[in-house]
């Protein structure tokens, strides 16, 4: 499958200028979202959302609750959309495959040794396999970031293509950890890794690192994906992840995503927020433009 | 073959991207008189002409107001005011009271910058946005700035005397109405000099609402007078026996009027006049974000800028990868209503400049080269003009030598460093130029080989009230901002 493609040389440098494209990234926050607009904004970013939990606290009671909280958005709200999916440890992958049952919202799971990708290839494939045999629809992984600082990018390269293998069916996103490869140039060096070795989605970061997502980040990683399909023809999915809890803050993005790649882009099969809080911020502001004033926090569930 | 015939269709769709729901900013925020009078000696006068021409807003070809024409006594009341404000009491003051007013002014803009942003919009039909974020923003800073000079200039100019050169005839024009006026009115007051300014008679009412401000921040009458009309205003000013000092900034063609005008006279002049700069992209270059640098570089202000980066030159290995990404950026420009706040390209100033505009546009296509327009629509009233870019151009075609002044780009490759530079230089201008490379070394090498007077690196269409801006050749001379700024009025001995 790799033979019939040509593989860039991703030794070769890459040219972003990182005044250049935080100055971009910022007019897309200058656009003024109102009325119609804003409220499909509004609903378009619900239905993008992996409602994510992952901590070391998690238990099937709490993986129960986010599922059912899935479905169950806001009841009073009626016709509103799902999120997209529920983001979990492999562990947890059955009991949300359960509690989400046909619903359609899908179960992601991160994998390979999440969060520092610190372990053998071996366990990263099983590790892989263990949550596709459970039911994930889509896999998380991380790619092994000391790897990549040291210029093996070819390891890199082989790692994503041999868990991509170990997803069979599952979508792949491959989390790049933008906060510790740390300039705009490494993190379009390993979108292009990512895409050429087969992922399916790529996201910004585990949520463990700070900074998490940004826009100028997720800016980059749009723009490799626009420069891939123009050369390949196929389609690539974004995902950026974490520090994106704001409806104001998730329309940026949307504006952003919409202007770079585009209305076929526009849906949650080819972008998702990573986020856990965004939700609630998001069924406020709908409250708000229905019934004219804000209703108190309290009046949205926490799961 | 077949994939190869399929990779051609792949095309993203922004349809969407441009139709956002109107988010205009409200007028209510800025008051416009229906008629507005000369400012002399610090009231505002009818003028002796007892004729005024009305302003229009060019997004909806509706009338703002009239606005008096001033004729040759009127000019000779303001000079006359110039010079006994001057002798009487400007010059005398100390260096750091002048200061005092000069900030009063800055902070008055600032304070009612939204007010000049609304009404920079419907007068000379640019985005909100811009007038927002740059015009009024960078004037008040250029005020700030000189003011900070004022009772500095011994360090300006250390161990030598400066004294100011006298009454200063300001003529500016309609692209920049209120940061024009505050390029030319600050740093004339901060040397000591008085003002006789004229604005275009497109776009008056930035100036006239200055004007307004001047006299709140109750500078003594006559250090500042605004006078309004068309070009006979100005040729009386330029005339003007008792005018020590010309500023002016517009057409070479006027340019050129203006100096042999002032030939054989001991009036001195600063000249900042056209341009035709050449933005060039390396292969080397981050080409997404040289992409978004030439798309400010030229759909700015509609591309009524001087020093527009209205030729493009890249390098052929890039050239398919750059034209395409252009093309794709092009259609997530909104053009349309200046007041909407999504608004990137707004109306074309007048109908004149349109038609000036559309007939290169035309040229270009009989010329042979290709045009590629966006597919936004444009509001049926209002004088408006799609973001155009021309490929398959040389440097004989008439679009790629003469200033278009609006949103209409030519480009061309080139092969090696040396013929990019000799392209970029075969112009009769030279007000800016624009290169994109990671490389320093390169930079380096063509920004002492460019002749123009401003080149942005890895960047375009940056201002600063600190730093230097005019031209080489029939770009003009002089220079306004900056330390350089001063040079320019005042004598120093």
């Amino acid at each position: 499958m790799i033979a019939t493609k040509i593989i860039p040389d991703f030794s070769a440098p890459v040219h972003i200028d990182q005044v250049g494209i935080e100055e971009r990234a910022s007019r897309f926050t200058k656009r003024s979202i109102k009325n119609e607009s804003k409220i499909n904004g509004l609903k378009l970013a619900l239905n993008m959302i992996d409602l994510t939990t992952l901590e070391g606290k998690d238990t099937q009671g709490k993986v129960k609750q986010l599922c059912y909280k899935a479905l169950h958005l806001h009841d009073t709200y009626p016709g509103l959309p799902t999120v997209a999916a529920i983001c979990v440890y492999p562990s947890m992958v059955k009991t949300a495959k359960i509690a989400l049952r046909d619903s359609g919202v899908k179960v992601a799971s991160v994998a390979t040794a999440f969060p520092s990708g610190q372990s053998t290839r071996d366990i990263k494939i099983r590790d892989t396999k263990y949550a596709v045999q459970n039911g994930a629809d889509e896999v998380d992984m991380v790619i092994s970031r000391g790897k990549f600082l040291e210029g093996e990018y070819n390891f890199i390269f082989d790692e994503i293509a041999a868990i991509k293998e170990a997803c069979g069916e599952a979508r792949l996103k491959v989390i790049l950890e933008t906060g510790e490869l740390v300039t705009y140039d490494k993190v379009r060096k390993a979108s292009d890794i990512a895409m050429y070795a087969g992922a399916d989605f790529i996201k910004t970061s585990t949520g463990k690192i700070s900074p998490a997502a940004t826009m100028p980040v997720t800016l980059v990683m749009l723009e490799a994906i626009r420069d891939f399909y123009y050369k390949t023809g196929k389609k690539i999915a974004m995902k950026p992840a974490g520090g994106i809890s704001k409806s104001k803050l998730a329309l940026h993005y949307l504006v952003m995503l919409n202007e770079v790649l585009g209305e076929d882009w526009l849906n949650n099969e080819w972008f998702r927020f990573g986020a856990s809080s965004l939700a609630n911020d998001i069924l406020m502001q709908l409250m708000k433009q229905k019934t004219g004033v804000y209703q108190s926090a309290d009046y949205f569930s926490i799961d | 073959m077949a994939k190869a015939s399929k990779k051609n269709t792949i095309k993203l769709k922004f349809d969407s991207a441009r139709k956002l729901a109107p988010a205009p900013e409200s007028k209510a925020g800025a008051k416009i008189d229906p008629q507005y009078d000369l400012f002399i000696n610090g009231k505002f006068e009818k003028p002796t002409s007892k004729k005024y021409f009305a302003s229009i807003n060019p997004a909806t070809e509706e009338k703002l107001s009239m606005i008096a024409e001033a004729n040759q006594a009127d000019v000779n009341k303001a000079v006359k005011a110039a010079r006994g404000a001057y002798d009487k009491n400007w010059k005398k003051m100390p260096p750091a009271e002048r200061a005092k007013y000069i900030y009063r002014i800055a902070r008055m803009v600032q304070e009612r910058a939204r007010e000049f942003a609304i009404i920079e919009t419907l007068d000379g039909g640019k985005p909100i946005r811009e007038s927002r974020d740059f015009d009024v923003p960078t004037a008040a800073n250029h005020f700030f700035y000189y003011a900070g000079w004022a009772d500095k200039l011994e360090y300006a100019f250390p161990n030598r005397t400066t004294s100011p050169l006298g009454v200063a005839g300001q003529i500016i024009p309609w692209n920049f109405p209120l940061l024009m006026a505050a390029w030319k009115i600050a740093p004339a007051l901060a040397c000591g000099n008085t003002v006789v300014l004229k604005p275009a008679e497109n776009t008056s009412l930035t100036a006239l609402k200055l004007a307004e401000i001047i006299q709140e921040a109750d500078l003594p009458p006559g250090v500042v007078n605004i006078i309004t009309g068309a070009g006979s205003t100005g040729a009386a000013i330029v005339n003007h026996p008792d005018v020590n000092k010309i500023a002016f900034t517009g057409s070479t063609d006027v340019g050129k009027i203006i100096q042999r005008a002032i030939a054989g006279t001991d009036k001195k002049a600063t000249l900042e006049l056209g341009g035709k700069a050449a933005n060039i992209i390396f292969d080397d270059a981050p080409l997404d974000q040289a992409v978004e640098g030439v798309i400010n570089g030229i759909f700015f202000n509609q591309g009524h800028v001087c020093c527009a980066g209205s030729r493009l030159y890249v390098q052929e290995s890039v050239f398919k990868e750059v034209v395409r990404k252009l093309k794709d950026r092009l259609e997530t420009l909104i053009v349309g209503d200046p007041m909407d706040k999504n608004t990137d390209i707004g109306a074309i100033n007048s109908r004149e400049q349109l038609n000036i505009i559309n007939n290169y546009i035309k040229i270009g296509q009989k010329e042979g080269a290709e045009m590629y327009q966006s597919s936004a629509d444009l509001p049926k009233k209002g004088f408006y003009c799609r973001p155009t870019i021309f490929t398959n151009v040389a440097q004989s075609n008439r679009i790629a030598q003469e200033e278009i002044f609006g949103p209409v780009l030519a480009i061309q490759s080139f092969r090696t460093d040396d013929e990019v530079i000799e392209k970029a230089n075969n112009t009769p201008y030279g007000l800016s130029a624009g290169v994109w490379t990671d490389k320093g070394s390169k930079i380096f090498n063509l920004t002492t080989k460019l002749r123009a007077g401003v080149i942005w690196a890895n960047t375009f269409n940056k201002f600063d009230p600190t730093s230097p801006f005019g031209g080489y050749k029939e770009s003009g001379y002089g220079r306004e901002g900056g330390l350089h700024g001063l040079n320019t009025y005042v004598n120093v001995v």
